[in-house]
């Protein structure tokens, strides 16, 4: 998974390890938040699956290393990756997605794997099999030192705060602008944002450009601390349904709820769990079973939820 | 005999000639081949139990699959170290016999798919398709992390598991084991689909409302339906393993699910010989495809596309009309 | 007098600020034909709902064959014998005629079906099922593909597999919308003698099979009962006539 443990251990449990890690998981969360609200946004105004999402982040990340790669700038670098998912994700709504709008989700699961294939073979064709690589500018490198003597990468700590402030402007669109009352219109029902002179096929186009930018920033961001590969994003997509399916489909609120959940979960229970057990029995068979349990953490965490709520935290009747 | 039924012992029929005709020719690769088909048609007819007879949309059918798999790499590694698996309540020191491999690989499969199903059935729709889906991811990872049993690079098993009375090691007669299983799993498919709860099943598929009112449990019948499903593409996998003699998490991966779902889809979903059909195709078009060009998944990808946006049917509603049979 | 074979008591169901059921209270005698009737949106389909077990009421109970199944699903109730047609046809539309009148045969049988047994060779299934198919006049149609059945067909059809059921009480809902005038009038014959073997709730918009055929009429408005009588009794009562029939007695 996308955890990389960043610290060197001093004092085992120590509450400065605590506050990384859970800094570390709400980084890990914010980035699902851009992967699952495009995706949440899609299920709710269109009904519509799209396992082809994590193209999606994919083609937002290849665009940020190539411009980072011929210009050096990593501004221009996050505003390609913006630019090429969102007109990668308008093309394919505008010649494949929108003819499955009313098909069921058996037809829309097929053509959206389908698109899988299309575009991971298509990049590696365009791009090789190898690992791009995208660095982080110099001005966002190195550590900084947090209020409590807590040191801890920049650049992470600009994933937050680039997350939180595009995931801010998402509520504000969808809350306070007529883009946003037509999305919600079109959640409630169809029929009555097409009676309401709204031109439905370039608002779902718009809608999924929006998600697919999103899932491409998410993308491009992530690369600079990853490798940028093909089939990068599919691991995401997964823990990205994983949100949808504690938040609640439609639910802007639930993916945020649900990829923090995640996040922090994915990201404590991977560095926490193997500890625990080492409290319990010998080191070695401590760490084997401590790491497998913690990558299921999300997935129990799913099941309870599923247990409980059916339809997720947020989420309406399933 | 209709339309459907003659298409349909012609296609055996043609899986049967083809590698006794390789191996009249001595040609090894292509028995092996067929072999793949057939197994991997196998993985397919238990994931159309749940997809074409229950509606159920199922994109975690790599995990029985997976399971399968391990159940093999587990009980074969134990015999081949001499490392008994567990010592209570019985000594067992794993197994090299193929019939008791299956066995554990459906059990194992199947419960799996109690688990599984009875969290996932709670829900339905696009929600369906997204815990199936996590649920065989978690797997995946699981499989991973799980050192004991080669993590991430897998398990291989030096020799091919055995039977009763079959030289395993000869292809043309691992082929026979594997065609057998596949030709028997069909006849039990064709019979689920006659029986009562095929009816109700299919029934709960077009109207949940109805069956409900007849007093049947649309929830106890998709769970059944799933846990069938899950343990034929169990055997399948245990069956996939034994061929590659080797077992990895991929057999795990969410692609792998889509794989088995693409098997169905190209025959023709709710067909009984369709998985046959779409297992032949696609291994027929990655040899293809695959001489020709490394990315021929590209080819997958939009033959796929094209299929699900405009031939719906798949291959053999292409060949025998829309219509799905009913008597 | 006997008990009633369905009482419902106090029931109360709401949607937000609309109260779809206000504190309803009705019940259905042996032998009778009990007839709903309202206008659009009075709440007869969520009364309808609660009664078989799809809708959970907010308050009330249900009581069928003197037990109270309030806390039970349409599975549990159907078993105890609610039989129910919908509104809109809820059929197998893939299926022929015969295997959706088979499906009510098999459930009626209970949880005993095989795995192995081609269901429609199954003799005592097709006796059933050709018998209800034969009571509601469909028999000629029973190998066609339901969704190629006119509406009226599928009301049929509706009625024909919850009689495989051998119910105790039938619930119906709209069995003569689209039926046309002589299918209409023959439905109404066979509901007439249907009676004896089960009571019905009927919810009906046509007026000349609802006055013709109930014993009682409950007339439904704005999610209350407003008034329960025989038919003469309804026909006078001036609240029903200014509720509901007024805009009629105006011409």
């Amino acid at each position: 998974m996308m955890i990389v443990a960043l610290t060197k251990e001093r004092t085992p449990m120590s509450l400065i390890l605590i506050l990384e890690q859970v800094l570390n998981g709400l980084q890990f969360g914010v980035m699902l938040f851009l992967m699952a609200a495009g995706l949440t946004l899609v299920f709710g105004v269109m009904g519509l699956i799209n396992l082809a999402h994590g193209a999606l982040y994919m083609v937002g990340a290849f665009a940020a290393a190539a411009v980072a790669g011929w210009t050096g700038s990593f501004v221009l670098a996050l505003m390609a990756s913006l630019a090429a998912a969102a007109a990668a994700g308008a093309l394919v709504e505008v010649t494949v997605i929108r003819r499955l709008y009313d098909r069921d989700h058996l037809d829309q699961v097929l053509a959206t794997f389908a698109l899988i294939l299309i575009f991971s073979e298509g990049t590696r064709w365009l791009f090789g099999s190898f690992p791009l690589f995208l660095d982080v500018p110099s001005y966002l490198s190195g550590p900084v030192m947090l209020p409590g003597g807590i040191q801890y990468p920049l650049y992470r700590l600009a994933i937050i705060v680039i997350g939180l402030v595009v995931g801010a402007g998402l509520f504000w669109l969808i809350a306070r602008t007529r883009i946003g009352v037509q999305i919600r219109a079109g959640e409630a029902d169809r029929e009555m944002i097409a009676a309401l002179g709204v031109d439905i096929s370039k608002l779902y186009t718009l809608v999924f450009a929006l998600g697919a930018a999103l899932a491409g920033l998410a993308g491009a961001l992530v690369g600079a601390i990853q490798s940028v590969q093909v089939g990068m994003g599919e691991p995401v997509l997964i823990l990205a349904f994983v949100v949808i399916v504690i938040g609640g489909i439609g639910s802007i609120k639930g993916a945020l709820v649900g990829a923090l959940l995640v996040g922090l979960t994915d990201t404590l229970g991977g560095v926490f769990l193997p500890r625990l057990f080492a409290l319990l029995m010998e080191p070695a068979s401590a760490a084997s079973l401590g790491a497998s349990l913690a990558s299921m953490l999300i997935y129990i965490l799913m099941a309870a939820v599923l247990l409980v709520r059916p339809s997720g935290l947020f989420g309406g009747s399933a | 005999m209709g339309r459907e039924k003659l298409f349909n012992a012609a296609v055996l029929l043609v899986m049967l000639a083809v590698p006794l005709l390789a191996w009249q020719m001595d040609e090894p690769f292509i028995i092996t081949l067929a072999t793949k088909v057939a197994i991997l048609a196998l993985a397919g007819v238990g994931l159309n139990i749940a997809l074409g007879l229950g509606g159920l949309v199922s994109l975690g059918h790599a995990a029985f699959f997976g399971i399968g798999g391990y159940a093999m790499g587990i009980l074969a590694s134990h015999a081949q170290n001499y490392e008994p698996l567990f010592a209570w309540p019985f000594l067992f020191e794993g197994s090299n016999q193929m019939p008791l491999i299956w066995l554990v690989a459906v059990l194992a499969s199947a419960a799996a798919a109690l688990v599984i199903g009875a969290l996932s059935l709670r829900t339905s729709g696009v929600y369906f398709i997204m815990i199936t889906l996590a649920f065989g991811q978690m797997l995946y990872y699981f499989a991973i992390s799980w050192s004991a049993y080669g993590g991430e690079d897998g398990l291989s098993i030096w020799v091919r598991n055995e039977m009763p009375g079959v030289n395993t090691l000869d292809p043309i007669q691992f082929f026979a084991v594997a065609f057998v299983l596949l030709s028997l799993t069909l006849w039990f498919a064709a019979r689920l689909a006659k029986s009562g709860f095929g009816l109700a099943l299919s029934a709960a598929r077009q109207s949940e409302e109805r069956v409900e009112t007849v007093g049947l449990a649309p929830f106890k019948l998709r769970l059944m339906a799933f846990v069938i499903s899950g343990a034929i593409t169990g055997l399948a996998g245990a069956l996939f393993a034994d061929l590659n003699r080797f077992v990895s998490p991929t057999m795990l991966s969410w692609h792998t699910s889509g794989e088995i779902m693409i098997f169905v889809i190209l025959g023709g979903v709710g067909r009984l010989y369709g998985p046959v059909v779409g297992a032949a195709v696609y291994i027929l078009l990655e040899h293809l495809l695959g001489g020709i060009s490394e990315y021929w998944q590209i080819f997958l990808g939009l033959l796929l596309l094209g299929m699900v946006l405009f031939a719906r049917g798949g291959l053999i509603g292409a060949l025998l009309g829309r219509e799905v049979a009913h008597d | 007098m006997t008990d009633p074979v369905l009482k419902v008591e106090n029931l109360s169901k709401s949607f937000g600020a609309l109260k779809a059921s206000d504190d309803i209270s009705l019940d259905l005698r042996p032998g009778e034909i009990h007839a709903l009737i309202g206008p659009n949106g009075a709440g007869k389909s969520t009364l309808i709902k609660q009664i078989a077990g799809g809708l959970r009421p907010d308050a009330g109970r249900v009581e069928v064959l003197g037990q109270d199944v309030t806390a039970l699903d349409t599975v549990a109730r159907a078993r105890m014998g609610l039989g129910r047609t919908f509104q809109i046809s809820s059929l197998a539309m893939e299926f022929s005629v015969l295997q959706n009148v088979v499906l009510g045969a098999l459930g009626a049988r209970g949880r005993a079906y095989g795995l192995f047994q081609n269901v429609m060779k199954d003799k005592a299934l097709l006796a059933t099922a050709q018998e209800a198919l034969k009571r509601v006049g469909l028999q000629e149609a029973a190998q066609q593909r339901t969704s190629d059945l006119s509406h009226g067909q599928r009301r049929q059809l509706e009625v024909a597999v919850a009689l495989t059921l051998k119910p105790r009480l039938f619930l119906m809902d709209e069995p003569m919308a689209g039926l046309g005038a002589s299918g209409s009038k023959d439905l109404t014959g066979f509901l007439d003698t249907l009676r004896h073997e089960a009571p019905i709730l009927l919810v009906e918009h046509d007026m000349d099979a609802v006055f013709a055929l109930a014993d009682r009429i409950s007339v439904l408005v704005y999610g209350a009962v407003i008034a329960t009588g025989t038919a003469d009794e309804i026909r006078n009562n001036l609240e029903v006539r200014r509720a509901y029939l007024g805009e009629e007695d105006l011409v």
